[in-house]
């Protein structure tokens, strides 16, 4: 499973005389079973972005390719394309509607011609993945918590048994544990099922912490794509484009500048500390 | 699919057309619509389609902009046209099966077609040369003597917000389709009792969020001390200038015109 854009432009309103470009021809791969983190201010094309990896919104120009086949070509079968790429949404939870938790993440499934119980096994696997307690299952979807919410949301994108799972800000309005909860959950599924996951995210932190790769979207372009270690290096540009790399990379500069002997590109707190008692000469 | 409706949209542009006040452009309107029921014969609806032209003229919109929003009508228009055409008694012009289409009747529907064709410019014009705000703010000012019969502040007040939401609700049914999608709804194909079906994962989050902001709203005014138009003050309150005065006596001059018209042929 991989996911290519070939120099994909997307601009709205190209009718008319106010023609806003979104994307300005992005190439990007996203191979197999990676970890990929996207940041950018809003309105950098971020969330335009991933839209176009379940050909949910179509390309201006260029092409958008999955397993090497050109998803705008005739008769793709975009449904197939769906479920194989899953995509949760900014704020998921506003999504929801059955009557009972279950019911609403079998909604995937159901669309994609699973029959009920196998329906019902692909939910409960999915909520249990979440971390969601069974005593909920039966419980409507409005009366829990905007965590748990959360959760039934990515668990309804889930059960469609994704190679890819695309998460727009999955971690916005949501409490320091909430947030960390949410995150780990992310990465076991990344490390359980194997799948690749492609994140978007404000937190330079999490990016940090959870990533393998970083790339970096500005008014439509992609300026930096790398490992968080090359891409925070660039912190100085980060900050001319309304971003920053995470904090504890400008105290080790700060370290640094002072004479110590640390390595400027640790990115978490770990790493710095191990590079600073190193330093010291424990 | 809604985007090409431009009845009731406002088209931004500096012109005197927007710079007039919207009570203005209201009383316009309605005696404009009068004047079509008062003319009659083709010098009438000449005089009609001269003052709808400088209209327009004057208010820099583009005028296939304007015929964009007829597209919204053409069905009703047809209905119209086609009952004048078959109802009305007099000399027979084509009989077929049981229709007869009269002479009289064509010149009814063509009537009729006319007129409805420049009521809804006419009042597309009003809309698109006025933003919602200046509109309810101008119908607030001009029920105010009915304001102890009805409560016209809040009646506006209700207009305005409801007109604000209406983007706002495009762009979240907007967001909850393309999510439901991404886990494999299906919104185009089936039947209609499918496509009904498929409307309550679509609905039923959109009548949600709509309650959800609605609290918010209410919320944030009440913070604000909003406690409805007892007492209450414009920012920036309407005020007639000469241009004002100026329309109301042309548009008050054309009916007239109409009217000695009518008398006269």
């Amino acid at each position: 499973m991989s996911i290519e854009l070939k120099n994909v432009t997307y601009a709205y309103g190209t009718e008319s005389a106010y023609e806003t470009v979104a994307l300005a021809g992005i190439s990007l791969k996203i191979p197999d079973g990676q970890f990929v983190g996207i940041i950018g201010h809003t309105g950098s094309g971020k969330s335009t972005l991933v839209q176009h990896f379940n050909g949910l919104m179509r390309p201006t120009r260029g092409q958008v390719l999955f397993d090497g086949e050109d998803i705008w070509a005739e008769g793709y079968d975009l449904k197939h394309l769906r479920s194989q790429v899953g995509l949760v949404f900014q704020y998921p939870e506003h999504q929801l509607f059955e009557t009972d938790v279950l019911s609403d993440v079998c909604f995937g499934p159901k669309n994609l011609g699973f029959s009920q119980e196998e329906c019902e096994e692909l939910a409960l696997d999915a909520l249990r993945q979440v971390g969601l307690k069974e005593k909920y299952y039966k419980l409507s979807p409005f009366e829990l918590s905007g965590g748990q919410k959360r959760r039934v949301a990515i668990a309804g994108v889930l059960a469609m048994n994704p190679k890819m799972l695309v998460l727009d800000e999955p971690t916005a309005g949501l409490d320091p544990k909430g947030r960390d909860d949410i995150l780990d959950k992310i990465k076991e599924l990344h490390e359980t099922r194997g799948i690749s996951i492609a994140i978007v995210s404000h937190s330079m932190e999490d990016m940090a912490k959870y990533v393998e790769r970083i790339v970096v979207m500005n008014h439509g372009h992609m300026p930096f794509d790398g490992t968080p270690r090359e891409v925070f290096s660039h912190y100085r540009k980060l900050e001319k484009i309304g971003l920053a790399a995470p904090q504890i990379t400008y105290i080790m500069h700060v370290l640094a500048e002072k004479g110590m002997a640390v390595s400027t590109d640790a990115t978490t707190v770990e790493e710095a500390k191990e590079s600073i008692l190193k330093a010291l000469g424990h | 699919m809604l985007k090409d409706i431009t009845i009731g949209q406002y088209y931004p542009a500096e012109s005197p057309i927007h710079r007039l006040d919207p009570r203005v452009k209201i009383v316009a309107t309605m005696i404009f619509i009068v004047s079509l029921f008062v003319a009659e014969g083709w010098a009438g609806y000449l005089i009609s389609a001269f003052f709808l032209g400088m209209c327009i003229l004057l208010s820099k919109v583009p005028f296939g902009y304007i015929v964009k929003g007829l597209k919204a009508i053409v069905i009703l228009l047809c209905i119209t046209m086609f009952f004048n055409m078959v109802f009305t008694p007099g000399d027979p012009l084509v009989q077929f099966w049981r229709i007869t289409i009269t002479v009289q009747g064509v010149r009814m529907a063509v009537k009729m077609g006319v007129r409805l064709i420049f009521l809804i410019i006419g009042s597309s014009l009003m809309t698109l040369t006025t933003t919602p705000n200046q509109l309810t703010n101008a119908i607030e000012r001009l029920l105010k003597p009915l304001g102890f019969i009805i409560p016209v502040h809040e009646i506006a007040m209700m207009m305005s917000i409801a007109l604000r939401f209406i983007p706002i609700l495009m762009e979240e049914t907007d967001k909850i389709m393309k999510a439901q999608m991404a886990r494999g709804a299906d919104f185009e194909s089936g039947n209609l009792v499918k496509k009904v079906r498929s409307m309550v994962p679509l609905l039923v989050p959109l009548f949600i969020s709509a309650f959800r902001r609605a609290n918010d709203l209410a919320m944030a005014m009440e913070a604000r001390c909003y406690h409805g138009g007892k007492g209450r003050t414009q920012m920036k309150p309407l005020v007639y200038r000469w241009p004002d005065y100026a329309a109301y006596a042309a548009v008050w001059g054309y009916l007239g015109v109409c009217i000695a018209v009518r008398i006269v042929l």
